[in-house]
């Protein structure tokens, strides 16, 4: 029998329950108003007195009113049918949501239990299995979406039966398992798991080493990002995060995208829902759509379901991640996140840390980035979730708690600049003070290696030199003065500038300038850093700077033109003509 | 509000601060209203039997043996047609002297709009300033507020900007508006002729502050009834959010919450959300945009309240006074309008985005050049002209009093681009030069 309880108290969405039996911290309650009930969570029991957070409005809730505990924490409905839906923080399919507004206490099942399934088996009669065992699989949207043994099962099973080929429902069973003790367990395409829980069905979990191509020149060449890495991008308001993680999103060599909106604007939802049926995957050339899940729990949604939305689309990379493809998760953004926990921290009259948050919000933080990861599963292939969340800095001070604690658990930093933003150098992701810590990996370098050129690294390590050169002779040009600097001084910065404009500035705007292969990438560095080697003369710093200036025009005008198409080879034309003019 | 029959009446509070009152009372519900010897107030808290009551005009002469009656309903306002015209009070009473509003009682602070059946936003809101409609353009549906010091002019700026917009509808939202202002409002929309497209809930700083805590959601409670009902287009002004946060931080004191930056509530981000989310592009033609004013100290948008609004909002419009040209202009380094991209470009003429862009960079080239000038260095020859472009931009489309269409703007900036620069030295696509560098 499941507990029960009555309302005995309510601040906001923190509402205080007497009980007559057994909860469990962080179990799931439905609280009665009239004829809604109310999904809410358990957060701290002192005697019979229990408090939960309720993922709704409490407007109208009285004292008394009924509670029912569910017996189990938050959990996610696994299953083929999770690509290209949009679900809220709990889960529920917004599609099949009636109604313009969103009204309070509407739930439904995220997967279509109708729609029948082409299943192919993999395990057969005999076979001894364990949890995440793949048993067989359906094609969802062209992924080999696996039907594995429930993670909730723990020891070795034998497999009794498997349906052979044929279609069927997701709740349909499918295979039969033996325990140990001879006890028979149904298995359908559907299972649940706890958000809070990482999934850990993989036997090892190595340094990620493989390079997540994203299109974007100042990841991909600068600060790269793994598969299985993680990283973040804080940075003020209007520096255009938001941007840069769809142009991420969209142009990531992914096989599943996860898209966890969290706390921002609904706005930015509805751009990705009208883009991406639209918009081709640029490595399949299937729409983006078919890879995609979005979980939107916009700023105006329920506080207490943003912390939810999260972990839910945590656990469904995890869920992907089982069946060995590469997931790449994105949070926008993990400060709201933060502040959520802030707000109910708050409200439990908790002790605060630092600017009122929880004083574990940085371990809370550190260890959701440690559930992203590449793996080796139990059937030795592997499958990763890279992370990337983007934060939101109060007054763009990058010493605040989230960033602060962010930064401990990322490994790749890419920090958007209000004064780059404000000179319109988009992407504005500083390229000195942004790092990746995976480019000092020895595994990353021989894999890179032998994907691009032996040479790659220290040509990247070369122009991060320049740069940082350039930034401080700059330094002292502001300070001495144009004519108090040497003429040198002059072509070294515009030798960075050469690199910011071209290699580090793209137009996420335009069709050919948005997404850069890796291939291009690696011409376009030779390309500059030509430049930059070759020694040119010059009388005084007027003609430094108006040299320059064209020698990054006619650059500028290759980005913008189709890989070696004629107008491209015009343009490296026109450059050699501009080169030999000065050079030495 | 007149007693009913059998209605039950407390009369034994047991605790009394600033702006909250405490009684013991049985099935009462969350954010219900009640009245305290007639003063409206709200449940704020409820623990087994003992209620909190947040008094809007605050508890000053409330005795502890005063009559307390719970209304059973949230607060709400009658929407119909007959609220166009008028001007009400933070409570949805009229202030204009006139009747009553007849209509359905409807609950504010409704439901947000479920994100898959918003529309995305593509229809140009054009103002005739420059410095929004070629720097920042505007879209129906969006929110966006201006960021101001108190001496700018934002208010006159907005209510041009909301004659000149093609809207069906404007509601105007005024907390701890001066009575000067409020006043203002009603002469320019008098004036126009507009009145009966306008309907105003205000709140001036003679009223006490915790009321402004209801005007934003009546007035876009009004806004989706004529948005949704009425598919009209509907533009909301709300000015000054700042007074609507203070207000929040004086009740969320009162109640001996933690503070978090700037004595700010920790809920500051998601109490703002609620209110800004509420701009939406309807499927069925009505929409909701939202212009707000942000009052900035010092020009400081690291204060928690710009820097929320910043992170909620799409966007936000500047206004500085630059001393160069001596006229108030939309500063384009630190305004933006995220939703341009829908609208620039594809509404406008082929090269709006580029040419924005290229006289921005230039701008700031300019800003460079001058920073250059002030620690005594010579300027070079490009640095002189940047000094000259930055002057013609300034006056000519920057400052807030001009009104020409986005094409004319446009033209006028390849003008300036003309007469101060080479071809290669603005980096644009080379296309686009070719057609329209004169």
């Amino acid at each position: 029998m499941s507990t029960k309880g009555k309302v005995k108290g309510i601040i906001s969405n923190l509402v205080t329950v007497e009980v007559d039996g057994p909860v469990a911290q962080n179990e799931i309650a439905y609280i009665e108003l009239g004829s809604q009930k109310l999904m809410a969570e358990v957060l701290k029991v002192i005697g019979d007195k229990v408090f939960v957070q309720v993922f709704e409005s409490t407007r109208g809730l009285k004292v008394g009113n009924n509670v029912e505990f569910v017996g189990h924490m938050l959990e996610v409905t696994l299953g083929p049918g999770l690509l290209s839906r949009n679900y809220d923080g709990l889960q529920n399919d917004l599609d099949k949501l009636t109604g313009v507004f969103l009204q309070r206490g509407e739930y439904n099942y995220p997967l279509d239990t109708e729609k029948r399934w082409d299943f192919k088996p993999i395990a057969k009669a005999g076979d001894k299995v364990e949890a995440g065992f793949w048993l067989g699989e359906v094609d969802e949207n062209h992924q080999p979406h696996k039907i594995m043994v429930p993670f909730k099962l723990e020891g070795t099973f034998t497999v009794k039966s498997i349906v052979p080929e044929g279609e069927h429902k997701i709740l349909d069973v499918i295979a039969v398992l033996l325990d140990t003790e001879g006890e028979e367990i149904e298995v359908s395409m559907v299972q649940k798991w706890p958000v809070k829980k990482a999934i850990t069905v993989h036997t090892e979990k190595p340094r990620p080493f493989k390079l997540l191509e994203t299109g974007v020149r100042t990841i991909d060449t600068a600060n790269p990002i793994v598969e299985g890495g993680t990283g973040f991008i804080p940075g003020p308001f209007g520096t255009g995060k938001t941007v840069l993680q769809h142009a991420i999103s969209k142009q990531a060599e992914a096989d599943i995208v996860i898209i966890a909106a969290c706390g921002e604007r609904a706005n930015e939802v509805v751009e990705i829902f009208v883009e991406f049926p639209e918009l081709e995957d640029p490595h399949t050339g299937r729409k983006l759509m078919e890879r995609t899940i979005i979980i939107a729990n916009t700023s105006n949604m329920p506080v207490a379901s943003r912390e939810a939305s999260v972990y839910t689309a945590m656990t469904i990379s995890e869920y992907y991640r089982a069946m060995g493809l590469r997931v790449l998760m994105m949070a926008d953004s993990t400060s709201r996140w933060a502040q959520a926990l802030r707000e109910m921290s708050n409200r439990m009259e908790e002790l605060p840390g630092q600017d009122a948050f929880p004083m574990d919000l940085s371990a809370i933080i550190a260890t959701f980035y440690s559930r992203a990861g590449y793996v080796y599963l139990k059937n030795g292939q592997t499958g990763s979730i890279t992370f990337i969340g983007t934060v939101s800095p109060a007054g763009g001070n990058l010493k605040e708690p989230v960033t602060e604690g962010t930064k401990k658990a990322a490994r790749c930093f890419y920090a958007l600049e209000q004064a780059r933003a404000d000179r319109k150098r988009y992407p504005a992701v500083n390229p000195i003070d942004s790092y990746s810590k995976y480019i000092e990996y020895p595994e990353f370098e021989e894999y890179i290696s032998k994907r691009i050129s032996p040479d790659w690294t220290s040509k990247v390590n070369d122009m991060k030199t320049i740069l940082q050169r350039g930034k401080e002779v700059q330094e002292q040009i502001n300070i001495l003065g144009d004519d108090g600097v040497p003429v040198d001084y002059h072509i070294t910065f515009w030798k960075s500038e050469v690199i910011d404009f071209v290699i580090l500035q793209q137009d996420a705007f335009d069709k050919v300038d948005s997404v850069t292969p890796i291939e291009r990438q690696e011409y376009m560095l030779n390309l500059v850093m030509d430049i930059c080697r070759t020694d040119f003369e010059f009388n005084n710093f007027v003609d430094v700077m108006d040299y320059f200036k064209r020698i990054i025009n006619v650059c500028k005008q290759m980005n913008y033109s189709a890989f070696h198409s004629e107008d491209f080879e015009k343009y490296i034309g026109e450059l050699t003509v501009i080169l030999e003019e000065r050079r030495i | 509000m007149a007693t009913k029959a059998f209605q039950k009446i407390y009369t034994k509070i047991i605790q009394i601060n600033k702006a909250t009152c405490s009684l013991n009372a049985t099935g009462v519900g969350n954010d219900e209203l009640a009245t305290v010897n007639g003063k409206l107030a709200q449940v704020v808290k409820i623990m087994g039997d003992e209620v909190t009551l947040q008094v809007f005009e605050g508890t000053e002469g409330i005795p502890t043996n005063a009559e307390v009656i719970f209304l059973g309903k949230a607060p709400s306002l009658k929407v119909s047609d007959q609220l166009a015209g008028r001007f009400f009070n933070s409570f949805g009473d009229p202030i204009d002297g006139g009747p009553e509003v007849e209509g359905e009682e409807r609950e504010i602070g409704g439901p947000s709009v479920n994100p898959v059946r918003r529309e995305q936003p593509s229809e140009l809101i054009a103002t005739g300033i420059a410095g929004i409609d070629l720097n920042n353009t505007l879209v129906s549906g969006q929110k966006i507020p201006f960021f101001a010091d108190p001496d700018q002019p934002y208010n006159q700026v907005m209510a041009n900007v909301a004659l000149r917009a093609k809207t069906d509808k404007i509601i105007l939202g005024g907390m701890g508006l001066t009575n000067d202002d409020y006043l203002y409002f009603k002469n320019v929309f008098n004036n126009a002729g507009v009145l009966d497209r306008i309907v105003s809930f205000v709140n001036t700083t003679e009223n006490p502050p915790v009321e402004r805590l209801l005007i934003p959601e009546m007035a876009l409670t009004a806004a989706e009834y004529f948005a949704v009902d009425k598919n009209e287009k509907v533009l909301v002004l709300l000015t000054d959010m700042t007074s609507y946060a203070d207000a929040l931080a004086i009740v969320s004191n009162r109640m001996d919450q933690i503070p978090s930056k700037d004595s700010m509530p920790g809920s500051l981000y998601s109490d703002l959300a609620k209110i800004y989310e509420k701009a939406v592009q309807f499927p069925a033609g009505g929409s909701i945009t939202i212009i707000a004013v942000t009052t900035l100290s010092g020009g400081d948008i690291t204060h928690a309240i710009p820097d929320n609004t910043g992170y909620i909002t799409e966007g936000q419009l500047f206004l500085r006074r630059d001393s160069d040209v001596g006229k108030v202009i939309v500063d384009p380094f630190r305004s933006l309008s995220r939703l341009k991209q829908l609208v620039i470009g594809i509404k406008t003429r082929e090269d709006h985005p580029q040419v924005m862009n290229a006289a921005v960079r230039l701008f700031a080239d300019a800003a460079n050049a001058k920073t250059k000038l002030e620690n005594g260095f010579d300027l070079t020859d490009y640095d002189e002209r940047t000094l000259a472009f930055a002057k013609d931009y300034s006056t000519k489309l920057l400052a807030i009093d001009v009104n020409i269409d986005t094409t004319k703007m446009l033209d006028v900036t390849w003008g300036l681009l003309h007469e101060h620069f080479k071809p290669a030295e603005v980096n644009i696509k080379q296309e686009l030069v070719d057609k329209y560098w004169k």
